[in-house]
């Protein structure tokens, strides 16, 4: 299997890694393609980043297979892996100027000097920092630093780019700037690239695949496409996006429709499950509309909460299915605290998932 | 991993070819025994012992060594390569040692049958160049195997370090510290035997408590322990007074206070004594003016607990301050301010919240006070009189007219285990206890002032303190100008002649009494320090950068050295290094081991809390880009440690200079210290060349540091150069 693999995959069998007795990883197995963006994503202490850094070779794994393109790297040192990595706080070397910085890697590699100072030229020329060699670290803003950390790292022509948090600290603004940039040049190099995240947004926006890690283990893998319109879980639901998560009944599966009982409510969903299974609903914030309350039958709710953000209105509702979060782009008119609704669900875009 | 085990196996090669085995006369670097490497049996090199001179044990020895290069040369399967490596070569670490231990001075000690001939019989002296090189080299094969079977991430460099400085640990601290424990129980025919050392033990010279009913003196342990109670606990609370007013007050003279705990550090430990007897002894100032004008009867009453009593607490106040200015800037203002704002008074707040958070942090620093009054030596030399203490003790059943070193075993290890049950008591109790409270995030906001009746207890004990202080020190330089303190007090040069005159004649010849010992100090103490900080800072770097097995041990054990009292270094080191085969007393190597292991634990301290400060992300970015952990190290850590690495060598230079304790048991007529050439003055009733002598060596301290802080200064001026000229160039561009 391993023989048809080519320069910059990234597979692991079965690894596990363990801090004393704290699990960090438990029986991991992935494949990376070459040349795709992937990321991993999860809260904190889901093992996002112990993984990263057993790709880079910082951790030893304490089971299990790494590859690197053809060549097991498990018991490989980060020195002699072929992975650069741009860590969260930059680590720039502060007593280095720019240009030193980003021509460290192939100096140490024993390219010549001038051929190394070159190319660090030409990595400060893509990332838009020309004529910055001279500055130290410490003249520069935090935008420049992430860039000449980029620059540093991509020089190398690294089987695999590795990318922890790069954005967390950036402010809200320059963090889209720079994400574009970082996409744009993992494209043109069409560089193997690991990018790891706790921003949901963050990771829709860059990724061709994501990786969503819980409790040290593979949550889901797909497209952002994939995990915002069929998560495989309640977790998954309610971290990627915003989700109303509802309990409901499941009263029958026929031919990929299952009957599902809410209060004041019957609905017909699609499923790819064969058998009554216990399953919660999952609605979208917008895929809920409000209605003035009425006679008929149906879901109703009272709005106890209510914002107007300009280009939607924001409302929290008190229902017989639970709490509710509604997003409304039906600017027109806003119901007040207190009104009574009609919730109306577009059956649709409703998605079952196993409780 | 091949490459690595390759170079040190030449190098091992070379070592049993071409070098002494032995010890030679003259020393390693007279190069006299480079004619005789391998006809003269004195000075031949391992091999040669062997093949020509009938010492077979050698050849047998060096066997392994053979082992590895034919490994290296046939295995070609990298990690069976590595298991032969780590197999031979640890068979050839043991060999060596068993031969140097079985075979003495004066033949074989055990399997004597073995050892017939001229040669066995004939016996060994220590090992020389030759045998170090050799067991370095197969220390480091070993290591390198290791990292070859994957151990420590598969990084040569790093499991060498710590198997350097394992073994480094191990032979001069463990080692030595062992001796102590088998002689003590070894009896007058050097059988070894648990009568004799209980005999010792319970000795009531030791233990005796006649002190609490009858007018006679305690055991040693017992004025040992209440001595180190009493100075543990006053320093502690100066130590406090000190730190709340220079965190707490406006008061005016805080850089005063800063000076005041920079002076103790640079002041040999016995000269603060010597300054009290000018003021207190029998003819000192004040007890003349007190007998002038009111009759005081002069006594002896310094000499004795209280003369001690106060000369630790000027001479440790300091210690307390530093750690308890840490604690006390360390409770975090936030929690001050919220006790006001929840309607606390200045006193509530100190008694409820910010006196609580000291709590581990005073407990540190009694311990701290406890373990140095414990270890003090020359103190209570020049004042203990009558009222002996354990360390005083052990140096005289040494030096004294019946040299017993069974009995000066046994107070060792009275002694070891009380400072090591602070220092364990230190470590689990304080250890888990921190209330440290200010975080990475900024923490505005102010200390509380303090309560005024606390402020002006403060003030009160503080300043009369730091004016005492200052008396003292003046005595100091005041003493070495008369002629005869007490009696003649006339101003003088005198003193200073007699230690520090040149004769400009005939060239230049330095004709003073001192000058030998001084030049030895500083030479010995200026190769000392550098090695101490090397040894320092990458024990340091192993334990704050890298993982492995037994790092708690490891840590532990490289603190221990910290809590072994200089007396007790200094009698193990004459134990364990004056037999082969490791033979260095009498020579200067054994006093700059001695000041590289003493001196350890501060070059640890200091690079902890150093490279603690460096994110660990710039390490990983350097590796992930491909160096190695040495060149990581070279051009990542050592250039950003620069100030730690100057305050390190500061810092182990100043202490290889003042250090006396274990110091005074090592010196020899050829390698005499300034300390114990002081000490040997103040024994004789010179005074004045004593105290003449101290002031000199304070004021080179003073000097080394003062260049010292020159050369930091300009380094961060150089930097800020850079900065400006940049700023320039960018309004030239504007």
């Amino acid at each position: 299997m391993s023989n048809n693999q080519i320069t910059g995959s990234v597979r692991f069998e079965n690894v596990v890694k363990n801090y004393g007795s704290v699990v960090a990883l438990k029986d991991l197995t992935l494949d990376i393609v070459p040349g795709e963006l992937v990321t991993l994503l999860g809260p904190s202490g889901c093992g996002k980043t112990t993984t990263l850094r057993l790709i880079a070779g910082l951790e030893a794994a304490t089971g299990g297979n790494i590859f690197i393109g053809n060549d097991n790297v498990t018991h490989l040192s980060a020195t002699y892996r072929n992975v650069s990595m741009v860590f969260q706080s930059y680590a720039l070397f502060p007593h280095m100027s720019v240009l030193d910085n980003v021509a460290y890697g192939l100096k140490v590699s024993s390219i010549p000097k001038k051929e190394a100072y070159d190319k660090a030229r030409d990595g400060l020329a893509m990332v838009g920092l020309k004529g910055y060699d001279e500055r130290l670290p410490s003249e520069l803003s935090g935008g420049q630093q992430q860039r000449v950390a980029v620059a540093r790292a991509v020089v190398l022509e690294p089987e695999v780019l590795l990318l922890d948090e790069p954005l967390s600290n950036l402010d809200a603004k320059l963090r889209r700037q720079v994400r574009e940039q970082i996409r744009q040049i993992q494209q043109r190099l069409s560089l193997t690239t690991v990018y790891v995240t706790h921003d949901q947004e963050e990771a829709m926006a860059v990724s061709d695949r994501i990786i969503v890690m819980k409790n040290a283990e593979i949550a889901q893998i797909g497209t952002p496409m994939d995990l915002y319109n069929t998560p495989n879980s309640k977790f998954i639901a309610d971290f990627i996006g915003d989700a109303n998560v509802i309990d409901c009944e499941v009263s029958a599966i026929k031919s990929g429709i299952a009957t599902v009982e809410i209060p004041g409510a019957k609905l017909k969903i699609l499923t790819n499950q064969t058998t009554n299974f216990n399953a919660s609903l999952v609605i979208r914030p917008q895929n809920v509309s409000l209605e003035q309350a009425s006679k008929k039958a149906g879901i109703k709710g009272t709005v106890t909460y209510a914002a107007y953000l300009g280009n939607q209105i924001q409302y929290t509702l008190d229902s017989a299915i639970g709490e509710l979060f509604v997003v409304d782009n039906n600017m027109a008119d806003m119901f007040k605290v207190g009104s009574d609704v009609d919730i109306i669900l577009n059956e649709k875009k409703l998605v079952l998932v196993s409780k | 991993m091949r490459k690595t085990a390759i170079i040190w196996q030449i190098i091992g090669l070379l070592g049993a070819l071409l070098f002494p085995w032995y010890m030679v006369q003259g020393g390693f670097f007279s190069f006299s025994w480079v004619g005789g490497i391998f006809s003269d049996p004195k000075n031949a090199s391992a091999f040669a012992q062997g093949l020509f001179h009938q010492k077979w044990w050698l050849i047998t020895s060096l066997l392994p060594l053979v082992g590895t290069a034919l490994a290296l040369l046939f295995i070609k399967n990298t990690k069976l390569l590595a298991k032969f490596l780590v197999m031979i070569s640890i068979a050839g670490l043991v060999l060596i040692f068993a031969q140097g231990f079985i075979v003495s001075r004066t033949g074989a000690r055990i399997f004597a049958d073995l050892f017939v001939g001229g040669a066995g019989e004939a016996g060994q002296v220590g090992f020389g160049a030759g045998a170090f090189v050799v067991l370095f080299s197969q220390l480091f094969i070993l290591t390198t195997g290791f990292s070859g079977l994957g151990k420590g991430r598969g990084d040569a460099f790093i499991v060498g370090l710590i198997g350097l400085i394992v073994s480094l640990v191990g032979v001069f601290v463990f080692f030595p510290v062992s001796h102590i424990l088998i002689q003590a129980f070894e009896g007058p025919e050097g059988n070894l035997g648990l009568a004799e050392f209980f005999d010792n033990f319970t000795s009531s010279r030791i233990w005796g408590v006649r002190c609490l009913y009858e007018a006679n003196s305690c055991g040693t342990a017992w004025n040992s322990l209440f001595l180190a109670i009493m100075t543990g606990a006053g320093t502690t609370l100066l130590g406090l007074a000190f730190a709340l007013i220079a965190t707490r007050t406006n008061f005016r003279a805080k850089r005063l206070l800063r000076v005041l705990t920079i002076i103790p550090i640079i002041t040999p430990p016995f000269v603060i004594g010597l300054a009290l007897i000018l003021l207190f002894g029998r003819s000192g100032m004040v007890s003349e003016f007190l007998y002038d004008h009111f009759d005081v009867e002069k006594t002896r009453w310094l000499y004795g607990f209280w003369g001690i009593y106060i000369a630790q607490l000027l001479s440790f106040t300091p210690i307390a301050f530093l750690v308890l200015i840490g604690v006390v800037e360390g409770v975090s203002p936030s929690m001050e301010e919220a006790s006001q704002t929840l309607n606390g008074d200045r006193w509530q707040t100190f008694r409820f919240v910010s006196f609580p958070l000291m709590r581990p942090g005073l407990a540190n620093a009694f311990l701290l006070g406890f373990i140095e009054s414990m270890a003090d030596f020359g103190n209570p030399l020049v004042l203990g009189g009558n009222y002996s203490v354990l360390s005083t003790e052990i140096y005289f059943s040494i030096v004294g007219a019946v040299a017993n070193s069974g009995k000066a075993a046994t107070l060792a290890i009275v002694l070891l285990s009380m400072t090591l049950g602070a220092f364990l008591l230190q470590r689990m109790w304080l250890g888990k206890k921190s209330y440290a409270t200010v975080t990475g995030k900024g923490d505005s906001g102010q200390h509380a002032s303090l309560n005024p009746l606390l402020r002006g207890f403060c003030y009160a004990t503080t300043i009369p303190w730091a004016i005492f202080t200052v008396i003292v020190y003046s005595m100091i330089v005041f003493g070495s100008f008369v002629k005869l303190w007490g009696y003649d007090h006339s101003f003088t040069f005198a003193h200073y002649i007699r230690a520090f005159s040149i004769n400009f004649t005939d060239g230049i010849r330095f004709t003073g009494v001192a000058w030998d010992s001084y030049f030895t100090t500083l030479t010995i103490s200026s190769i000392a320090a550098p090695l101490t900080t090397i040894v320092g800072l990458a024990t340091a770097y192993l334990l704050v950068r890298q993982k492995f097995v037994g790092k708690q041990v490891f840590e532990f054990s490289t603190m221990l050295s910290f809590a072994i009292p200089g007396t007790v270094i200094g009698v193990s080191y004459i134990l364990a290094f004056n037999v082969p085969p490791i033979e260095l007393t009498g020579t200067s190597i054994i006093l700059i081991l001695v000041f590289v292991f003493r001196n350890m634990p501060v070059g640890v301290r200091g690079g902890i809390a150093a490279m603690s400060q460096l994110d660990k992300s710039l390490d990983e970015a350097s590796i992930t880009l491909g160096a190695n952990s040495f060149t990581t190290v070279r051009k990542i850590i050592v250039p950003l440690m620069g100030p730690a690495i100057l305050a390190a060598l500061t810092y182990s230079f100043v202490r290889a200079i003042t250090s006396v304790s274990a110091v005074i048991f090592l010196v020899s007529a050829k390698h005499n210290m300034a300390t114990s050439f002081i000490i040997g003055r103040v024994e004789n009733g010179e005074f004045g060349i004593a105290i003449a002598y101290s002031t000199v060596l304070i004021v080179t301290m003073l000097s080394v540091i003062l260049l010292l802080q020159f050369i930091i200064g300009k380094r961060r001026l150089r930097r800020e150069n850079r900065i400006q000229k940049h700023t320039k160039t960018k309004v030239a561009q504007a």
